[in-house]
Parts: C-alpha cells; sequence; structure tokens
C-alpha cells in the first residue's frame, strides 16, 4: 500500500514537472496502459503479443490518417477532405491496377497523384483563397466523392492485386505484421518532418501566429500547403493499404476515418486550434481508438454503447489535460 | 423632426444593399436555381411540385437556423446531425396513435432536443474546451442514444402525423411552409429581437469586448447551443412525419450540410455577421440542386460531383474579399 | 470626504510579470483624477481592475466605504463604474446603437428590443453628448478610430455612472472633440461624480485635472492637486531619476553619401503620398509625426506586405521589387523590420525563446531540411549574450519574459540575419529605461558597423537624441526633413502637426510622447 501511494506520488510529481504538451502524452500512453489492463482482465489473451500486434495493425490505417490530420491541424485548420480522399485513392489502385501484380507500382502512384492533387486544392485554397478550411475540405469531400462515384459507376471495379495483399498481410520476423512497419516508417518520417526539421518548426510558427511567422520571412502559405498536401498524402497511403487489406475497394471506405482521425489527434494532446502537440502523442490516440473499439467489441457491447463510450472517452482526456483559458485576464 | 430627404433614403439603401450582400446572393443563387428548375420542370408551379418541393427542404431549414445560431457565436455544432436522427428515433419508438398522446411526445422530443444542446452549450462555456471538438464528442453520444432506440430502422409514427405535416392547408399552403413561418415568427424572431439574440451577435462578434461591455457570454453562447438542440430536434420531428418511421443514421447528412447551408447563406464563420435569413435560402439551395440535375437529364452517376462543384463554387465566392484586401496581414487574421 | 472609489495595496502579476505592486489609489467624489506614469507603470491594470475585468491577486477596493469585490463586467457596472478602455470595448459587426446601449437597450411591452426607440434614443444620446456626428445606424466596423472612441465613451456614458474611467478615451480625438469630452467631464464633476483620466499629453492632464497620481514600475509614487508640481518634477517622478542625457554621440562625420535604400515616389492609395528619401549606409534615419500618419505602412509597404504599392525601392542603387517579407529579408535585399505590436507580430507567445530567435533564419541551420540542433543552440547563446537576454534557459516560452527581455527577443532574431537595413517601429514602447539605453547602444553600435536605421518613435527625445536625420509624415506625405540644429522638439511638435507644411493651426492631435 505504502508504495503504491508513493508511486503515485513520484509519478504525480514527476506529471507536473512536465509541459502542457508531454503531460498529454504521458496520460494518453498511461491510458493505453490502463485499456489493455482492463481488457485482459475481460479476455486473457488480450495482452499477449499477438492480439496486440493485431491491434497495432488495425490502428496503422487510422494512424496514417491521424498523422497528416494533426500536420493540418497543428498548421490551425481541419481537413475533412479525409474520406473520400482515401477512397479516391483506393478505387485508383484496383481501377489501374485490375487485379496484376505487374501493374501495381501503376496503381499505387495513380492513388498517391490522387492525395498530392487533393491536399494541392485544400492547400491553395486555404493558403490563397484564404477560404476557412472547415467548408472548402468539406466541399472538397464532396467534389472528391463525385468525381469517385463518377469514375466507378456507382461500385468501383477490379481487385486488389495479389501482391498488395501478400504485403499487407505479410508478417516479418515472425509476426510483425508489415503494416505496422510502413506506420512505423510513416512516424518516422512524421516525427523527424515535425520536430527536427526546419519545416516543422514553421507549421509550429504558423499555426501559433501566422502573422508573426509571415513577418520573420517564413513563407507561410507554402507551409500551409504541404501540410494539406502531407495529409492527401497520408490518406491515400492508408487507401492503398485498406485495399490490400480489404482485397478490394468500395465506396464509402474512407467514412469510418473522419472523425476518428480528429478524435486521435486531439486525444494525443494536440491542440484543436493549431500551434503545439507532439507527434508521438498522436500515435497514441489511434493506439487509444482502436484499442477501445476492440474492448468494447470483446466486451459485447453494442455499436449505441460504443458511441457513447466513446464521446465521453473524448471528452475526459480532454478534461484530463486541462482547460483552456478563460476571457478575463 | 427630422425628414427623410432622398440623400438619407440613397444613404440608406446603399447601406441595405452593402450589409445584405451575401444574404443577397444566396437568394440570387436559390432564384436561378429555381428558375433552371421550372425551365425543367413545367409542373414546377402546380401544387403538389410546390409542396414536395418545400418539404424536401423543410428538415434541412430547420436544422440549419440552429446551426446558425451557434455560428454566430464564433462557434460550431457538429451534433445537430445526431440530434435530428435522435429526435426521430425518440418519436418513432414513443409515438402513440392519439392526438394528445402525440401532442404529448413532439414536446419531449422538442425539450430532450433542448436538453441535447444544452449539454454541449454547459460543456463548451463551463468546460471551456473548443465547440467543434466537444460537440463531435457529443456527436458520438447522442448519436449512440439514438441507436439504443432504434438499432434497426422502423418505428411506429401514425398516419395522421405524416399526412398533416407534409400536405396542405386548406389544400391551399404547404404545411411545411406553414411550420416555418411558426418558426420564424414565434420561435427565431423573439430570439433574434430579444437582448439574449442581441448578446449572441456581440458575442461573435468580438467576445472579449463583449465580456467587457458587461454582458453574460456565458449565456447568451449556452443559448444558441440550446436553440441548436431544439431546432434539430425539430427537423428530426418533421424528417419523422416524411419517412414514417426511425432510423438511427438518418440525420448524419445534416451536420455538414447545414454548415453549407449557413455559409452558403452568408453567415461568417467567424461569427457575428450574418443570419437565418440567408441560411434558409442557403437550405434550400442544397436540397434542390439534386432535383434540378435529375430533370436536367444529367447522368445520375455524375450528380454528386456537380452537387459538390456547385457547394465548392458557392463556398469560394466568398473569398472575393481576399482580393480586395491590400494589407496581406488582414488576410491572415 | 469619503472617497468615492478606494482601492489598497493592490497587486497584480501576468506569469511572474509584475504589473501591480502594492498600489493605492483614492479618488473623491466631484472630481477629476489623472492617472500619468510611463507605459508600463500600471495604469491601465489599475483600470482593469477596477472595472472587473481583471482581478488582482491582492488587495481590497471600496466604493464609498464598502468593500466590495468586482470580479466582472457586470459587477462594475452595477457598483455604478464605467470604463472608456484603451483597446475598446465595441462589437464591430453591431451597429452604433447596438452597442452604446448593449446591456440595457430600450424594450417592447412584449419584452423584446425595441429598434426604433433604439436608434431614436441613441440619436438624442448622442446629440446630447455634442457627438451628433456620429450616425447611430453605421457598423463599428465601418468607422474611424476617432468616431469609435466617441461611441466607447457614449457606452461608458449611456450606464449612468458615478465613476467614469478614461483611459487613454481621448487619444485619437481631434482639440475640438477633446474639449467636447472635457466638457462632459466637467458636467459629472458638477454633478458631485468623479472622473479617473488617463492620457499620454501633459497639456490635457494640466488642463482639466483637479488632482494627479503619479505611477511608476507598478506602484503609486505621489499624489498632488493639479498646478502644484512643476511639469519637470512630474516627468522625474514618472521616471525616477533627473533626466540625463542616455543618447550614445551620434556620427561625426555627416552621412558621407553610400545610399543602402533610395525610395523614389512611393505611394499606396491615400496611406503613402509620393514620398521619396535615401537612407545611408551608417544612418539613423528618423520617422516622426503623429502615430497614424502612415509610418506604419510606410514600413510595412518597404517589407513587401502591401499590395498595389507604387513607386521605386533601389537598394544598393539596384531597383528591387519586393512582395513578401521573405524576399525583404532576402540575400540581395537584407531588410529587417521591428514591428508595432510586439506580442502579436513580433513574437510567438507560447513558443520557446529560441525558437522565436531563430525563426527568420530556419535555413542557417537547417541541412537537407533538417535542424541541425547545435548550431542553432550555439548561435541563440551567441545572441542571448550579446543582447544580455535575461532568460532561465532558452527552451522557456517567451510570454514568460518581462517586456523589455521579450523586445531584445525580437531584436535578436533580425540581428542574426545579419540585416543591412532596420526598419523599426516604435521599440522601445513600453520598455523600461535600463533596456532602452542598451537598445540606444546597440542602435548606434549597428549603424558604425554600416547598417542603415530607419526608426519611427512616439517619443520625441528618442527622435532628436538619437537619430541624424529625421523625416516627419503628415497625411501620408514627408512633410518636413529636420537635421542639425532643426532637430527640436518644438520642430517636430510643430511639423507633425502639419503646421510649416501648410499652416494650418487646427490639426488633429494624436498621441504624442
Amino acid at each position: 500500500m505504502v508504495t503504491t501511494s508513493r508511486a503515485w506520488l513520484s509519478l504525480h510529481r514527476w506529471l507536473r514537472g512536465l509541459n502542457q504538451e508531454q503531460r498529454s502524452v504521458v496520460i494518453a500512453y498511461l491510458m493505453i496502459v490502463a485499456i489493455v489492463g482492463l481488457g485482459s482482465l475481460i479476455m486473457p489473451q488480450f495482452a499477449s503479443p499477438n492480439y496486440l500486434l493485431l491491434q497495432l495493425m488495425k490502428a496503422s490505417f487510422l494512424g496514417a490518417v491521424a498523422a497528416g490530420q494533426m500536420m493540418v491541424i497543428l498548421t490551425g485548420n481541419i481537413d475533412l477532405s479525409v474520406s473520400w480522399t482515401l477512397n479516391l485513392a483506393a478505387v485508383m489502385v484496383t481501377s489501374i491496377a485490375q487485379g496484376q501484380n505487374e501493374r501495381l507500382w501503376l496503381g499505387v502512384l495513380a492513388g498517391l497523384a490522387v492525395g498530392l492533387i487533393v491536399g494541392l486544392l485544400n492547400g491553395l485554397g486555404v493558403a490563397y483563397l484564404r477560404i476557412p478550411s472547415l467548408v472548402l475540405t468539406l466541399g472538397m469531400d464532396a467534389v472528391v466523392k463525385g468525381v469517385t462515384v463518377l469514375y466507378t459507376g456507382a461500385q468501383p471495379k477490379g481487385e486488389s492485386p495479389e501482391l498488395l495483399n501478400l504485403i499487407v498481410h505479410h508478417k516479418v520476423w515472425g509476426g510483425l505484421p508489415s503494416v505496422v512497419l510502413v506506420w512505423t516508417a510513416i512516424s518516422l518520417f512524421c516525427f523527424i518532418v515535425l520536430h527536427r526539421s526546419a519545416l516543422g518548426r514553421k507549421i509550429y510558427a504558423v499555426g501559433n501566429n501566422e502573422i508573426c511567422a509571415y513577418l520573420s520571412g517564413v513563407k507561410s502559405h507554402r507551409v500551409l500547403i504541404s501540410a494539406f498536401v502531407l495529409s492527401g498524402l497520408m490518406n491515400a497511403i492508408a487507401g492503398i493499404l485498406l485495399v490490400g487489406y480489404a482485397g478490394r475497394s468500395f465506396n464509402g471506405m474512407g467514412e469510418p476515418y473522419l472523425l476518428p482521425s480528429i478524435a486521435a489527434v486531439v486525444i494525443g494532446g494536440t491542440n484543436i486550434l493549431g500551434g503545439s502537440g507532439l507527434y508521438m502523442g498522436t500515435v497514441a490516440g489511434a493506439i487509444i481508438i482502436t484499442l477501445l473499439e476492440s474492448t468494447l467489441s470483446i466486451m459485447q457491447i453494442s455499436q449505441a454503447g460504443r458511441n457513447i463510450i466513446y464521446g465521453l472517452v473524448i471528452l475526459g482526456m480532454l478534461f484530463l489535460y486541462g482547460r483552456g483559458s478563460q476571457i478575463r485576464e | 423632426m427630422t425628414t427623410l430627404s432622398i440623400a438619407d433614403g440613397a444613404q440608406w439603401l446603399r447601406r441595405f444593399f452593402r450589409r445584405n450582400f451575401k444574404v443577397g446572393i444566396a437568394y440570387v443563387a436559390l432564384l436561378a436555381l429555381l428558375g433552371v428548375y421550372a425551365g425543367l420542370q413545367p409542373r414546377l408551379f402546380t401544387k403538389p411540385v410546390i409542396t414536395a418541393t418545400a418539404n424536401q427542404g423543410m428538415a434541412l431549414v430547420l436544422a440549419s437556423m440552429g446551426q446558425t445560431a451557434v455560428v454566430l457565436t464564433a462557434g460550431i455544432d457538429l451534433s445537430v446531425g445526431p440530434i435530428v436522427s435522435l429526435s426521430n428515433t425518440l418519436a418513432s419508438t414513443l409515438f402513440p396513435d392519439s392526438v394528445p398522446g402525440v401532442i404529448g411526445v413532439v414536446v419531449l422530443v422538442l425539450l430532450v432536443g433542448a436538453l441535447a444542446g444544452l449539454i454541449n452549450g454547459l460543456i463548451v462555456v463551463y468546460g471551456r474546451l473548443q465547440p467543434i471538438i466537444v460537440t463531435l464528442a457529443t456527436a458520438s453520444i447522442y448519436s449512440g442514444f439514438a441507436l439504443m432506440l432504434r438499432p434497426r430502422p422502423g418505428g411506429y409514427v401514425p398516419l395522421w402525423y405524416g399526412d398533416l405535416l407534409t400536405r396542405r392547408v386548406f389544400d391551399l399552403i404547404p404545411t411545411s411552409l406553414v411550420l416555418l413561418a411558426f418558426v420564424l415568427i414565434f420561435i427565431w424572431a423573439p430570439f433574434r429581437r430579444s437582448r439574449l439574440g442581441l448578446a449572441v451577435y456581440a458575442v461573435g462578434s468580438d467576445e472579449r469586448a463583449a465580456y467587457m461591455s458587461g454582458l453574460n457570454v456565458n449565456r447568451a453562447k449556452v443559448a444558441a447551443y440550446v436553440m441548436a438542440g431544439f431546432l434539430a430536434a425539430l427537423a428530426g420531428l418533421f424528417l419523422t412525419a416524411q419517412t414514417s418511421s426511425g432510423d438511427a443514421t438518418i440525420g448524419a447528412v445534416y451536420t455538414l450540410q447545414s454548415i453549407g447551408a449557413v455559409v452558403l447563406g452568408g453567415t461568417s464563420l467567424f461569427g457575428g455577421s450574418g443570419g437565418v435569413a440567408g441560411t434558409i435560402a442557403g437550405a434550400f439551395v442544397i436540397r434542390i440542386i439534386s432535383s434540378v440535375l435529375f430533370f436536367a437529364g444529367i447522368n445520375p452517376l455524375s450528380q454528386p460531383l456537380f452537387e459538390g462543384l456547385v457547394l465548392l463554387i458557392a463556398i469560394s465566392l466568398g473569398a472575393a474579399r481576399t482580393f480586395t484586401l491590400r494589407n496581406r496581414l488582414e488576410t491572415m487574421r | 470626504m469619503q472617497p468615492l472609489v478606494e482601492a489598497r495595496d493592490i497587486t497584480k502579476r501576468y506569469d511572474g510579470v509584475v504589473a501591480l505592486d502594492q498600489a493605492s489609489f483614492r479618488c473623491q467624489p466631484g472630481s477629476i483624477h489623472a492617472l500619468v506614469g510611463e507605459n508600463g507603470a500600471g495604469k491601465s491594470t489599475l483600470v482593469k481592475i477596477l472595472s472587473g475585468v481583471v482581478i488582482p491577486d491582492a488587495g481590497t477596493i471600496n466604493v464609498r466605504g464598502r468593500p466590495v469585490v468586482i470580479d466582472s463586467p457586470i459587477v462594475a457596472t452595477r457598483l455604478g463604474i464605467g470604463a472608456v478602455f484603451q483597446e475598446l470595448s465595441l462589437m464591430p459587426d453591431l451597429t452604433v446603437a447596438e452597442n452604446i446601449f448593449i446591456t440595457n437597450p430600450p424594450r417592447t411591452h412584449l419584452g423584446l428590443v425595441d429598434r426604433k426607440a433604439l436608434y431614436r434614443r441613441a440619436k438624442q444620446f448622442l446629440a446630447e453628448l455634442g457627438f451628433q456626428d456620429v450616425d447611430p445606424d453605421a457598423l463599428i466596423g465601418e468607422l474611424p478610430l476617432a468616431q469609435r472612441q466617441l461611441v466607447e465613451i457614449a457606452k461608458a456614458l449611456s450606464r449612468d455612472p458615478q465613476v467614469l474611467i478614461l483611459d487613454e478615451g481621448t487619444s485619437a480625438l481631434t482639440m475640438q472633440e477633446v474639449h467636447t469630452v472635457f466638457e462632459i467631464m466637467e458636467r459629472l464633476r458638477a454633478q458631485n461624480r468623479s472622473v479617473i483620466f488617463i492620457s499620454h499629453r501633459m497639456d490635457e492632464v494640466e488642463e482639466i485635472a483637479d488632482t494627479i497620481t503619479i505611477f511608476r514600475d507598478g506602484r503609486n509614487v505621489a499624489s498632488f492637486p493639479a498646478g502644484t508640481v512643476g511639469r519637470e518634477e512630474m516627468v522625474q517622478m514618472m521616471i525616477g531619476r533627473k533626466l540625463e542625457q542616455v543618447f550614445p554621440p551620434k556620427r561625426a562625420l555627416p552621412a558621407h553619401e553610400v545610399p543602402l535604400l533610395v525610395i523614389e515616389d512611393l505611394s499606396w492609395g491615400d496611406t503613402l503620398r509620393n514620398i521619396s528619401f535615401r537612407l545611408g549606409e551608417g544612418e539613423i534615419l528618423g520617422l516622426g509625426g503623429l502615430e497614424g500618419q502612415g509610418q506604419r505602412e510606410l514600413l510595412l509597404a518597404l517589407f513587401g506586405v502591401l499590395r498595389n504599392v507604387r513607386g521605386r525601392i533601389y537598394v544598393n542603387g539596384e531597383e528591387k521589387q519586393i512582395t513578401s517579407p521573405a524576399a525583404a529579408a532576402s540575400a540581395g535585399i537584407r531588410l529587417a523590420l521591428i514591428p508595432e505590436d510586439r506580442k502579436t507580430e513580433g513574437l510567438i507567445l507560447p513558443m520557446p525563446v529560441k525558437d522565436n530567435i531563430t525563426l527568420a533564419t530556419l535555413h542557417q541551420y537547417a541541412r537537407f531540411g533538417l535542424m541541425m540542433h547545435h548550431q542553432e543552440r550555439a548561435a541563440v547563446d551567441r545572441v542571448i549574450e550579446q543582447l544580455r537576454i535575461k532568460v532561465p534557459s532558452p527552451s522557456v516560452t517567451v510570454r514568460s519574459l518581462s517586456g523589455g527581455n521579450q523586445q531584445k527577443v525580437v531584436i535578436a532574431k533580425w540581428l542574426l540575419t545579419q540585416a543591412q537595413i532596420y526598419l523599426l517601429y516604435d521599440l522601445t514602447r513600453g520598455i523600461d529605461v535600463g533596456t532602452k539605453h542598451e537598445i540606444y547602444q546597440l542602435m548606434r553600435a549597428l549603424a558604425d558597423e554600416g547598417a542603415g536605421i530607419l526608426f519611427f518613435s512616439t517619443d520625441l527625445s528618442e527622435l532628436v537624441g538619437l537619430c541624424d536625420r529625421v523625416l516627419v509624415l503628415y497625411e501620408g506625405r514627408i512633410s518636413a526633413e529636420l537635421s542639425g540644429e532643426a532637430l527640436s522638439e518644438e520642430n517636430l511638435v510643430a511639423t507633425a502637426l502639419g503646421m510649416k507644411a501648410n499652416g494650418r493651426e487646427e490639426s488633429p492631435v494624436r498621441r504624442m510622447a
């Protein structure tokens, strides 16, 4: 008893020494431990390496989307065109590759091109036309959906090339799904961009105070465009991976990723208004959401109950991270 | 006594046009759309088609009016759609056959909607959290309740209830338009014209200044969310009359469409300026496009693309202002 | 006599910076009480505490002898305290009438806002105050600053306050408008109410105030009836020492003509009109004039922020098109701008000192886009030491620094770019005397190393003491160029009012040092 309370005390003291960004990330990872603990109470094999790796695999798709979403949110914007960008990229893979392995690279390239173009258009609209990203990306999502529906004729044709399925379902080093490796690579890339590169510094600067950044010679338009392009590319990558995971593409496949991507970023401690947040938090956010989903389904809680708990968890985490400032000084 | 000179009148007119420019664009767009519609569908000006067209837009109009209240405070409500669903599933679950029973359920549903809005408002204000993320979370919660009430579509809605709301009063005016007039006169106007309504605009215009002026900023914000919840519930009740059944996912499209309608209607996402007059036009534009495209004989597969393009172009029109600013810093505020 | 309002031992800190340090203040009914002091002396903080916008950390407030807790502006209004805020408390999307009666609009018998009565009453009220030029139906966002100030005053008066506080409430008004406001203040005094008046213009203070209280470094240092203490002495109390020569010696040689920057016929809308001048190597060129005569726009235009700027800009003899700050700071041009508002334009408050300092020179420490943290850190340490910036560590947020150290961070950012031309906007405003000293020395040192400095200041003594020449702007034009003997405070004031330029007596008086 004494030791636990002392452990709590020292944990508490350590947490207080961190800044808010770091504290949020630590809390998020503690949350993961808590969910795994809870899960293994219900289902003993929950904490087994195999099961957790499966969870990581499921989290990878969301993780990729959330990584892109985070770039955009950090600049003080939001990307609501996630769903159909992902979808159109996926559709491109199946329709261009037509199930043939030798055409896979063409499909992947086309998918990435979709992400690049949508991201570029979003970025140009926000940076130069100054359309609020909330409505611009909303409109863009509708247009991309229109393009997808028109292109596919209601339901996409073509299948995933066998090679892509193999890659996605392949396990390396005796059990590690290759998708998790892809996510790790994406994470490494995003971590370096955000925390070790000049672009990352500029993203935080623009998100906190675009005017000051601009007056300091930062080409803020380019920074905004870069963030949206990265988001578009991440959505495309998620779409391509999902094709391999499901073996096909279908209309509506991106919709379950939009709101969770925002939630993952925010649960990871990133300020929804931009300018602050650590990349490792977003990784934790994607894992939390995936684990929560699985735990609740193991507990045989209905979709209804899951939605409710899901909402409560987001609110609860935000309260834990500390609230915004009051108007008065 | 002051006399209204011609110069005064001219100035008043100029000012009127400048201040209502964006609303004007929304109505011009709506009229143009209706003009095309009338050209394509000669029966447009017959009672059944008018009624159908009005009904088609009504639920979105109501939901978007609520969204307007929140956007005016510089907030956003992503739970509008789930509240529409919640209202629809609750009504279809509880509806009895009797008239008093139905009235009781309607009142209850409206109260639940207002309560949902109240919860949003209280968390935003006292939790000091961002509206977008608070309502994202409550949206999940409310949609959970809707699913709990009705895991599968179904439920019971008295036939007369559907007929009453979706037909015409004295076989002349669509009931939906009468309902809209009722809402405007007895709910929106008193809200807008009250001190609370003034405070909503003030808070959206400059929250800090509103606070320093001694306004109750918190009360104004909470009121806006309550209004949004209430009107979303009303939208759900109308939708229930249209579909005669309950479906927990029916409201999903209303969240984003209501934001689209508000923006098309000329209300600033930064709060403080705009109003429901534009929103009503915006909502009808969004709802009528698909019918127009249908009658234009456009390939049904390309319909969503055209809908999206119209929405995107309309949103981009608001960007025209950016090019009139000669100080680049002003575009960044 | 019992004071109407009394504040005792008020202390307020912001992020470790002390704004008020056990300050006390009392004002009697039937009096006009002026608060004077340097920027950052704590006057505005006291006003905000009395009006419920800011909650003090310690201290007590009495109104008519009764202790009160003013924890919101609503409470202040109820206690009869009305304030005209320096930054204004107006809602730009609302009309003048709505703003004036925002908390107590006339209502119909249904309890709704009676719009007709609202506009009628606003028109009548504005006329009673002598502000009949203000249109009650105009949106605040459409009005010029002077009219907004009048509305802010009308708004405070509409609540029928027992105590009216004017915090720089007349800074944008013309002489005539100022006198209208003075008449209102005198009427309030006659009604046995009180007015707390803050102004930078000593003439106004001496003209209207009964009592003067001087603030320095967050404390009240003296209170006395107006007219009993001379102006010299008051200034000494405000700055806490004898006036002395604080400026480094000017350059001995006259500007040897190596122009760094030549401007020809620069115009921008109605704000800048045919501005031509040259800035030599090693020169500190002052920009004078009342605030708001185009100085800010001139600096922004040179720095590539404004669109549709006409005219020609030559740097080192070559014509340049400067279309963005990035271009202005680029290798061939090497301009630096220290902007007007430190907190919103000069700094990113929530980010670390280090990140702020290197924001303009990121490319120097990046290889293939990746930050070389050691090199960055070395540069930061070097410049922190050079400018003697007081920070516990370069990774603390800029927000936690004092005003003077914050401004040093902005300077550090541009020092690292090795700029050849510095555009400075009132960079000593709200900064303690010691830091000012250091900044003056630094500016002269930069000039001696060959940089050219274009320097706008609202502090006339700075212009006189520091600059080799001063260009005075009036209504967007250069109305005078002063140097040598002619560079005196008297001439600066005269030309700032456009007197020599066009001989007009009555002209808008805006904030002077």
